[in-house]
Parts: structure tokens; C-alpha cells; sequence
């Protein structure tokens, strides 16, 4: 999928081509300036011995949100190797790419690696979420791990791997989900985002507090509560070293992670003219 | 090649590099009632050790293997590190083991505040260790800070905690063989595997206005 500058302040999709189980359709209103494409999930799985690939490039000055319709179900399959999804996207000189898709459902059984490489050059704006749940309802998680490089201006800015399920040593534990089936997590990168996300010209307030929302997440509300419960979206957003920041929260269930992290994935409110 | 005296040295606990005061993310997590015990601190060091003492082990090895490396290895873990806190701690870490460290060996000049695993590596190129030994001394400070930590926030029996090392200590091996193997990869393909928790706890415990450990 490419995306570029119609050069009269709009975007036209150059590439958008997808076969089964990834379709993609243009979809909604055309706004000033971007396009949406919804992924549409055109077969089953990902299953076991899937080999599935997404190429996004935006270029300079073009505007693509990427959104799924549904979330993507990792499923067990046949005897295979690990069922693998490499997504590379390039975001060019004052291109912006908002990519929030549906939740990755990790069934049991399923062996999954998603891999994700993002390089933004300088100038460019990313707004980049992932969100997984741990199995579905009442069965145990499957294997899943989420490699993740995102790069600004040629300079690694959030690199991070997640692993999960029974092959994954300490990942139940209280250092990694604890008790939490649902985690999710928005990275931004770039510079002025204030103007790029609703909740960017908040985020003086949250880099100070260091929290965000978070129902039950104030220490000390739980203390001595014996068996550990996640009693809420725990939940944090959190200044990279680089320029851009990045959100994460646990919960139960992904309700609770949904409530932390889509009030800062709104479309910013128009700059009157 | 220096000998296993050398190595001991560097893990020791008693080495005056500030360690004692950080709990390695332990505090926030006893705070939220996650870890309350011997056996829910021992998920919590399983956790740790796959994911901060994997990384920490294959930096710390990165470094002691090249020296020269040790500027890309600290921007490999500022990527890797999104919690301002942890950042702040790691770098605190590294400062304390750096000057403990200087008083030593001659250790190459890495900058007033190099993160922690980039100061050990350095620490044990100058100690001449191999990247190896500083993988397993990496390896295991990540978990015996923190166990250290719940006896004295949780009151639990020493015994049983240092039962749970003892029982931890072939992990720590294997953790730190897997870090060692992968040391001269590329910066940004060496080991990241992070823990969504102890970022979240840490930026919560930094908020907290008493608090025993610094982080």
C-alpha cells in the first residue's frame, strides 16, 4: 500500500493491493488532507505455518489512517512452524501514519510472532497501536511474541518484544501481566504531536504525573490485597528517550485497556479556519 | 583472563555501587498487592530474568566484548527502556558502578552516566573478565537485588528467598549463555524483550511521595 500527495493537499492511494486473509478497502468519508483504509480479514488466522506480509509507505506529505474491521484471531492450525505477520511501514518528511487496528487475539494453541518494523524520517508523525488479548474467553493464552522497531530519523526509538503464553517464562507473573489478559499499547513518534493527537496537548500533564486515567492504578488503593487482582486499567504514558512517547496498559480485560488508551488515539478536534 | 575472584568482586552485593537502593521494580509491585509472598516473588524473578535480566545480560556482555561499542549499546537501551524512571535509575545505577569501579580497574571513558548494563560490561572489560562472566554477574544482580529488597519489604523469611535463588541460579545460567551468544549482533538486534509492569510500576512508584527504594 502506498500512499502520497494528490499535490492539491489531499492523499491518493498510488498502491492498495491485498489478497487473502488481508484485504484492504478505502473506506469513509474523504477528509481534508487523508484517507482510511480498513484491513479486512478475507480468510481464518492467522493459523500455524502463515506467512503474511503488509507493506505501508507513506509519502512526504500524504496522510493514511490504517484500521482493521475486526480483531485478528491467532489460531492453533494445522502441525507447522510458527505462523508469522511482518508489517513494514516507512513514513516520509511530513507524511503522517495513524495505524490503530483491532485487538490480536492469541488463542489457545496458537503459535504467533508479529513482527513490526517502522522507520518514520525526520519530519514525519506516527501514531502506532497494538493491542492483544491473552486467550479467548475462559482458555489459557497461546504463544504469541510482538517484535517491535520503530525508528525516527534513521535512530531506533522504541524497540520492544512481548512475549506471552505457555513457552514464555515469568510472562503471568507480577513483572510482565501478573494476573492482566489484556494489554495494549500507542506509540508516538515525531515532533509538534501536540497538534497530531487529541490527547497530545495533555501530555505535559501526564508527562509530569506520569499516569494516565487508571481506575485502581493509584498505588496504595490496593495494598495488602492478597492474590494481586488487576482492579483496573493499569495504565501509564511515558516520554521516550527520543522524540515521541509511548502509552501502555494492563488489564483484566481488553475494556479496561480500551479505556486507557483510546481517549489518546482521537482525531484531533479541527483548527477552526 | 581474570579468574572467578575477579567475577565474584563485581556481583557482589557489597560492591559500593548504590545497588541496595533500588528495589528493581519490586516495590511498586508489592505495593499493588502482585507480590506478597515467596511464591508470587518467585514469578515475579522469572518474569525479570526473561525479560530486564536478558537484556541487561546481553548488553552488559556487548559491552565487556567491545569496549568501542558502548555509546550505540546506551542508545540501544534508551529505546529500549520507555519508562522515563527506569531510565533515570539505570543511569543512577551506572554513575554509582562507574565511580566503585574506577577505584578498581582502569575502565574506558564512557560519559558521566552510562546505563547500568553498558557500565558493568565496561567495568568488566577493564576487570578482564569475558562477556560471558559479566552475562552471568548481569544476570544474576537482577535478581538478587530484588529478592534482597522483598526480605526487607515484605519480611520474608531469608531462608526461603535465598532457597528460591538457589533454585533460580540454572535460569540465571541459561538467561545469561542465550545473552552472551547474542552479544555481537547489531544494537538493534540484540534482546529486547520488555515487561509492560515494571514500566508501569515504576512511573506510578515515582509519583509516590514516601517510598524505601528509589526505583
Amino acid at each position: 500500500m502506498v500512499a502520497e500527495t494528490d499535490g492539491i493537499g489531499g492523499t491518493r492511494l498510488a498502491v492498495l493491493r491485498g489478497q487473502s486473509p488481508l484485504l484492504l478497502r478505502r473506506t469513509g468519508p474523504r477528509r481534508p488532507g487523508g484517507v482510511t483504509v480498513h484491513v479486512v480479514g478475507g480468510a481464518a488466522g492467522p493459523l500455524r505455518g502463515d506467512e503474511l506480509r503488509l507493506d505501508i509507505e507513506v509519502g512526504p506529505g500524504a496522510s493514511l489512517e490504517l484500521l482493521s474491521v475486526a480483531a485478528q484471531l491467532a489460531l492453533p492450525g494445522r502441525p507447522a512452524p510458527a505462523s508469522r505477520l511482518t508489517i513494514t511501514a516507512t513514513v516520509a518528511a511530513g507524511g503522517t501514519l495513524r495505524w490503530l487496528p483491532e485487538p490480536l487475539i492469541a488463542a489457545s494453541g496458537c503459535d504467533h510472532i508479529a513482527i513490526t518494523r517502522v522507520a518514520v524520517e525526520a519530519g514525519g508523525s506516527l501514531l502506532w497501536r497494538d493491542d492483544l488479548v491473552c486467550g479467548r474467553h475462559g482458555e489459557g493464552s497461546g504463544d504469541f511474541v510482538a517484535d517491535t522497531l520503530i525508528s525516527y530519523a534513521g535512530k531506533a526509538l522504541y524497540r520492544h518484544e512481548l512475549a506471552v503464553g505457555p513457552r514464555a517464562s515469568g510472562w503471568d507473573g507480577p513483572a510482565v501481566l501478573g494476573e492482566g489478559r489484556a494489554t495494549g499499547t500507542v506509540v508516538a513518534a515525531g515532533t509538534g504531536l501536540a497538534a497530531f493527537t487529541a490527547a497530545g496537548r495533555d501530555l505535559a500533564t501526564f508527562a509530569t504525573t506520569g499516569t494516565t486515567g487508571g481506575s485502581g492504578s493509584r498505588a496504595g488503593s490496593s495494598i495488602g490485597a492478597r492474590g494481586g487482582r488487576v482492579t483496573g486499567a493499569h495504565a501509564a504514558i511515558m516520554p521516550l528517550a527520543g522524540p515521541g512517547w509511548l502509552a501502555t496498559a494492563v488489564g483484566a480485560d481488553i475494556r479496561t485497556v480500551r479505556a486507557a488508551l483510546d481517549p489518546l488515539c482521537l482525531r484531533p478536534a479541527p483548527v477552526p479556519v | 583472563m581474570a579468574g572467578l575472584a575477579t567475577l565474584l568482586l563485581l556481583a557482589d552485593g557489597r560492591l559500593p555501587s548504590g545497588g541496595h537502593a533500588h528495589s528493581a521494580g519490586l516495590e511498586a509491585q508489592v505495593s499493588a498487592g502482585r507480590v506478597h509472598d515467596v511464591a508470587s516473588l518467585g514469578g515475579f524473578l522469572q518474569g525479570k530474568l526473561a525479560t530486564s535480566g536478558l537484556v541487561s545480560a546481553a548488553f552488559a556482555a556487548a559491552a565487556c566484548g567491545d569496549v568501542t561499542r558502548c555509546a550505540a549499546l546506551d542508545d540501544g537501551l534508551d529505546a529500549r527502556t520507555p519508562s522515563p524512571a527506569l531510565r533515570k535509575a539505570s543511569r543512577a545505577q551506572g554513575r554509582a558502578l562507574l565511580r566503585a569501579g574506577r577505584a578498581m580497574w582502569a575502565v574506558a571513558d564512557l560519559g558521566r552516566e552510562p546505563h547500568q548494563p553498558v557500565a558493568l560490561g565496561a567495568l568488566a572489560a577493564a576487570a578482564g573478565l569475558t562477556p560471558g562472566q559479566v552475562a552471568v554477574a548481569a544476570a544474576h544482580g537482577t535478581i538478587t537485588g530484588p529478592a534482597s529488597a522483598a526480605v526487607r519489604l515484605l519480611g520474608l523469611d531469608p531462608y526461603a528467598v535465598h532457597a528460591l535463588l538457589a533454585r533460580l541460579a540454572p535460569v540465571c545460567d541459561r538467561v545469561a549463555a542465550t545473552a552472551a551468544a547474542r552479544s555481537g549482533d547489531p544494537v538493534d538486534d540484540l534482546p529486547s524483550a520488555g515487561a509492560p509492569l515494571l514500566d508501569i510500576g515504576a512511573e506510578h512508584h515515582a509519583t509516590w511521595e514516601v517510598r524505601l527504594f528509589a526505583s
